[in-house]
Order: structure tokens, then sequence, then C-alpha cells
């Protein structure tokens, strides 16, 4: 591993990642053999028995779990995510429905993270110069109480505010952006704000904290004693050796999101992958369930690993302890 | 000899939840154009707060400074960050005790060394880093153009100190302050960088302030000293004359702290016993009585001034060595 440096590093993530996939879906297609009521039963209820026999069969319920996972396993690899079988027999590709809720999820995601990263920077940097006076003090603590309601109590209270007392926005709903873009936005400020507003406090804190310590660092003073201006200092020398916890928070709050969306998803009626992993618990549609888990973790996996490779970016010193 | 820098009435208190700390009482100091003087105190008596005030650098809402800092003519104080700025790089430059932290460690070598002359010279970029690399040349880096493209955790403590040195005098200042510049190396180390320092100001007729609290250090690098203790001067003088004729005890005692390399292993390394007085609150009389083997009662009553010895020699002491006043010696 050594000797392979960058590449070594690499490979080890991408094991970590099969591993990380592997023991999620595994663990969860064994947990639902343990449901009360038998997956026979779900997707093969009223039928008789010849076509019950053929059901199962079709849907590899007559497999053991061990076999019925492995082969599910073959197919998620291959790209097919199993079906999503109607009452009535019918059944469509669960690939269909990642295809067209992935990706709104992972829009959701992204402006999430973008409008949290251009408020934290600047107002991290600013409660730092400050610290201890009277607006960092109401900044941190108006962040701190922000942060300490639930995300889906925050949505809650937003939707019912601006959509409904106000009306200025809608207070559900999802228009996509080739459709309408103005519609598009003004449909996604709420669940955006209502997610993006934790991770807010939760980056101001982190950032403020990391440029504290590094303006008392030696080589800030060296910064000034060489005569450059304090613009000049924030940019090239406190900012970046300040935003590696940043930068990490920031990567492992990809995977939290993943589980914010969940909710905030269903709450606005946005047909992301949230919305459909609620449709298909309740709808009981546990096959479609494990490709979403695992999907899931693919992106958890990902995220993760761009956020070590970003950081190694910001410090260089993580880049050579990586290799090492 | 006209002097480069002149320090009056230097007062700085910090603003401490325990209280206020006074942390340079009233220093009075002037550096001579093209000398070297060492300004020697234990940790704690004030000598890196005292230069970094010196220099403007102390910077925070806590801070309270008074006092001039004259600079070639210009007094300091009354300028803002902005105008100090002007005088920093060409005019003063400092290098910090230790390489470890005072090099910033997501930036590279070049970049570091060049951005100084960038700014403060308006060079180009690529004028920047050819000058960084006959820098490095200077400070005795072999192989600069390569050291130029590390990171200082890449280097070795002793090469760090010379980048941080040659990232200091990289816009010709007139006045380096050195703070602790080998406390954090090596003893074989301490000697080559105490000698490019020598080296380099009289390469470029440079005025130089070394802080240290090892009296050996200052004894073969200075032409003059001031020893400090609790925020004071407490003597001064010409370096010969200084260990030629020693006044203070408390100059003494830091003396005979030095370990000696004949001395018999069993035998202990003499300490100055004590602490420093409370900062927060100093005592009155003398700020060394306490700690003293020479102390009287007038030294733990009334606060002994500056007395002039001739030879440019002051010291602050009832009771100077070799003076033939009667003291109780233990």
């Amino acid at each position: 591993m050594k000797r392979l440096g960058a590449l070594g590093s690499v490979l080890r993530q991408l094991g970590q990642a099969v591993v990380v996939v592997i023991g999620s879906t595994l663990f969860l297609s064994l947990l639902l053999r343990l449901l009360p009521v038998g997956l026979a039963e779900i997707y093969a209820g009223g039928f008789d028995e010849a076509s019950r026999a053929a059901r199962l069969k079709e849907l590899r319920l007559d497999k053991d779990p061990v076999t019925f996972y492995l082969l599910w396993l073959r197919d998620f690899v291959a790209g097919d995510f199993g079906p999503i079988v109607s009452p009535g027999g019918g059944t469509t590709p669960v690939a269909d429905k990642v295809g067209s809720a992935l990706p709104i999820s992972l829009q959701l995601m992204f402006y999430v993270q973008v409008v949290a990263l251009v408020v934290s920077v600047p107002l991290g940097i600013y409660t730092a110069y400050r610290s201890g006076k009277r607006s960092d003090k109401a900044i941190s603590y108006g962040l701190f109480t922000a942060s300490s309601i639930p995300n889906f109590v925050f949505g809650l209270l937003l939707a019912v505010f601006f959509g409904v007392t106000l009306a200025w926005l809608p207070p559900l709903g999802y228009v996509s952006p080739g459709e309408n873009l103005v519609e598009h936005f003004r449909t996604m400020i709420l669940p955006v704000a209502s997610l993006a507003i934790p991770l807010i406090a939760t980056y101001t804190r982190l950032l403020r904290a990391d440029v504290i310590a590094t303006l008392r660092e030696d080589y800030v003073t060296m910064a000034v004693s060489k005569g450059l201006s304090n613009k000049r200092i924030l940019f090239s020398h406190v900012l970046r050796p300040s935003s590696v916890t940043l930068f990490t928070s920031f990567a492992l709050n990809m995977g939290a999101l993943m589980g914010g969306t969940l909710v905030i998803e269903q709450l606005f009626t946005i047909p992301g992958l949230g919305s459909e992993i609620g449709i298909a618990i309740f709808s009981r549609q546990f096959f479609a369930l494990q490709s979403y888990v695992a999907i899931l973790a693919v992106g958890f996996v990902l995220f993760n690993t761009l956020a070590d490779i970003a950081v190694g970016f910001v410090d260089p010193r993580t880049r050579e302890r990586r290799r090492a | 000899m006209t002097a480069l820098l002149s320090i009056k009435d230097l007062v700085v208190r910090f603003r401490t939840p325990r209280g206020l700390l006074e942390a340079v009482r009233g220093v009075n100091l002037d550096i001579p154009a093209g000398a070297s003087v060492g300004i020697v105190g234990e940790s704690g008596s004030g000598k890196t707060v005292m230069s970094r005030a010196a220099m403007g650098l102390l910077s925070g809402s806590n801070v309270e400074r008074s006092g001039s800092v004259m600079f070639d003519g210009q007094e300091l104080s009354s300028l803002d960050s902005v105008q100090v700025r002007e005088y920093f790089g060409t005019g003063m430059a400092m290098i910090f005790q230790d390489p470890m932290t005072a090099l910033n460690p997501v930036r590279r070598i070049g970049t570091q060394i060049s951005e100084g002359l960038r700014v403060r010279l308006g060079m180009s970029k690529k004028d920047a880093m050819k000058r960084s690399a006959e820098l490095l040349a200077k400070v005795r880096i072999p192989d600069p153009e390569a050291v130029l493209r590390k990171f200082p955790y890449q280097l070795s403590g002793g090469m760090r100190q010379r980048v941080m040195i040659a990232t200091a005098i990289a816009c010709n200042p007139k006045l380096l302050f050195a703070d602790e510049p080998t406390t954090a190396l090596d003893v074989t180390v301490q000697a080559q960088i105490l000698n490019l320092l020598a080296d380099l100001r009289k390469d470029l007729g440079m005025s130089m302030v070394l802080v240290t609290h090892d009296l050996g250090v200052v004894a073969n690098n200075t032409d003059f000293v001031a020893v400090m203790y609790a925020g004071e001067i407490v003597e001064m003088a010409p370096t010969t004359e200084l260990f030629a004729n020693m006044k203070m005890p408390y100059t003494e005692a830091l003396l005979k702290s030095i370990p000696k390399i004949d001395a018999p292993t069993e035998k202990r390394l003499p300490v100055i016993e004590g602490r420093l007085p409370n900062p927060t609150d100093r005592p009155e009389g003398c700020g060394f009585a306490s700690r003293c083997s020479y102390a009287q009662d007038k030294c733990r009553q009334d606060r002994p001034e500056l007395e002039d010895a001739g030879n440019g020699h002051l010291y602050r002491c009832w009771y100077p060595l070799g003076s033939t006043i009667a003291r109780k010696s233990s």
C-alpha cells in the first residue's frame, strides 16, 4: 500500500466502499425476513396456489435469504435495481424511479450545501474577527438557537408562516427547472432553508473557532510583520488552514443530508429519493427499499471519499500522512 | 551614534479577566544604527512583548500600549496599522522563536518568502521567486530551487529557521528583531544560526535586537545588552562592560544558571529560586527582592530607579554587586 501512493489510498477507499454497501444491504435484507408478516404473504397474499408459486419464483422468494441476497447483489451491480410490484401483479423497474428521483434529491442537497457555505463562510470569518463583541454574540447565539430546532419542525414552521400565513411562497410541491425556472426556485426556497439553517449554524461555529485559533498562530504574526494587508493575510494565510474542519464537516454532512432530505422531501412533497423511500416503506415495496438503501450507502461512501480528497487539497500534511 | 530605534516610556498592559496585567513597565531603550542589542530575561520577563510592541505587532482589543517608539526619525505610535505596515519588511522585520509554528503549514516555502517581495517591493512573481532562491542560498540552504517548492513540514527545524531568516531579510530591513531565534533548535544548529545572523548583519548593514534568555548567546553576538525583569530593564550596558562589571544580582543569577560543560555532573545546576512577581499585582519595592540572596529591608519597601554607573552602564538596584555598601550576604 505504501508504495502505491495516491492510487493505494483510492484502492483502500474503494475497498471500504464495497464493505459498507454489502454490510448495510445484507443487514437490511436479513432484517426484512424478521418482519412479522412474511414476504411471501406481502407479495403474493391474495393469489391462488398456482399463481402464488409462479409469483414467488419470479420474485425469487422461493430461494433461501442468502441466495436471494446474492442474486439481488449481482443484479444491483449490473444496474438492475429490481422491480416495484403493484398489487395487481404488474411491475415497474426501480431503476426508472431512481432515474427520476435521484437527480431531484442531489439537486436539493447541492442547493442546501451551496447556500450553507455561501452564508456561513462570511459569517464565520466576521464573527471570528469580532469575537467576544456584541455582534459576534448575537449571531452566535442566534445560530445556536436555530440549530437546536429539528429541521422538520423548522420546515413545518417555515411552510406555515411563509407558505400559508403570508402566502409568499408555495408551501409545498415541486416544479422542475426545465418547466419554469422562477417557480422552481420559489418551490425550493423553503425546503432548502429548513435544511440549510442547521448546517449554517454548524459551519459558522466551526469556521469561527478555527479562524480564531489560526489568528493566534505565529505564522499570522509573521505574515503581519511582512507588511501584508489584512485582506491578503485573511485570504492567503488564515482561511485555508482554518477550513480543514469545515471541509470535513461539509463532507460528513452530505451523508447526514441524505437523511434530512428523506424527511423534508416528504414534508414538501418533492418527488426525490426521500419521497420514493417513503412510498416504498408505506406500500411495503421491500425490494425497492433494499435498492434505495444500497444507493444511499454508495452515495454516503462516495461523498466521504471525496471529502478526504478535498481535505488533502486544503492541508498538504494530511496528503502525506495518508500516503504514509 | 544616532538611534535607529528609540523606545521611550513604553508601557504595555493586557486587560485580563483577573485584572490589568502589566507586561512592560516603562522601558527606555535606544538601538543605534548598525548595532546588535541583546535583550535578556527569563520567561515572562516581558522581553518578547516589549519587542513585539516596539514593532507594533501586538493587536487585539485587550492590549493597551503607551509611550513613544521612534523608528528612523518617525514616531510609530501615532501611525495607524496601515501606515505602520509601510515600515514592515523594508524597515523592520522579525524572526520568531519556533520555526515549527511561524511558517504557514499549508503554503509552499517559495510563496512564503516571495510574498513580502511582491507586496512590499512590487516585484513580479518570476523575479520574486528568483530572488527567493538567492535568499535561500544566502542563508546557506543547499538546492534552493527544490526547497522553494516544498512545504514547511518537509524541512528540519534548522532549515525552517533559515527559511524564516530568509523571509525576514528578504526586503533588506534596517532592523531585525530576532525573538529567541535558537531556542527551539539543537545546540549544534544554534551556533550555525547565530553565525549566520552575524554574517548577514555585517553583509546587509542591519541592526539587530536579539531577544534571548541565554546570556551566553548574548556574550558573543551583541554590542549592548539590556537585562529585563518583570517588565522593566534592570541592567543595561555595553556587552563587555556588563560581563566585566556586573551590577545586578539578577544578572549574576542568570549567568550562574547557564549549564557549564566542565561542571561536575553530580552538582545540581544553580537555579533562581522563587517565581516572577504576579504581573497583575506587583509588589512594592524591587521586583526581584523576594528571590534575591542579597535583599535587605529597603529592597522590599522602595522601588529602585535606574542608576548610571558610568561607561553607559545602567542598573536598578539598591545594593549593586561590587559596591562598598555593607550588605548581608547569605
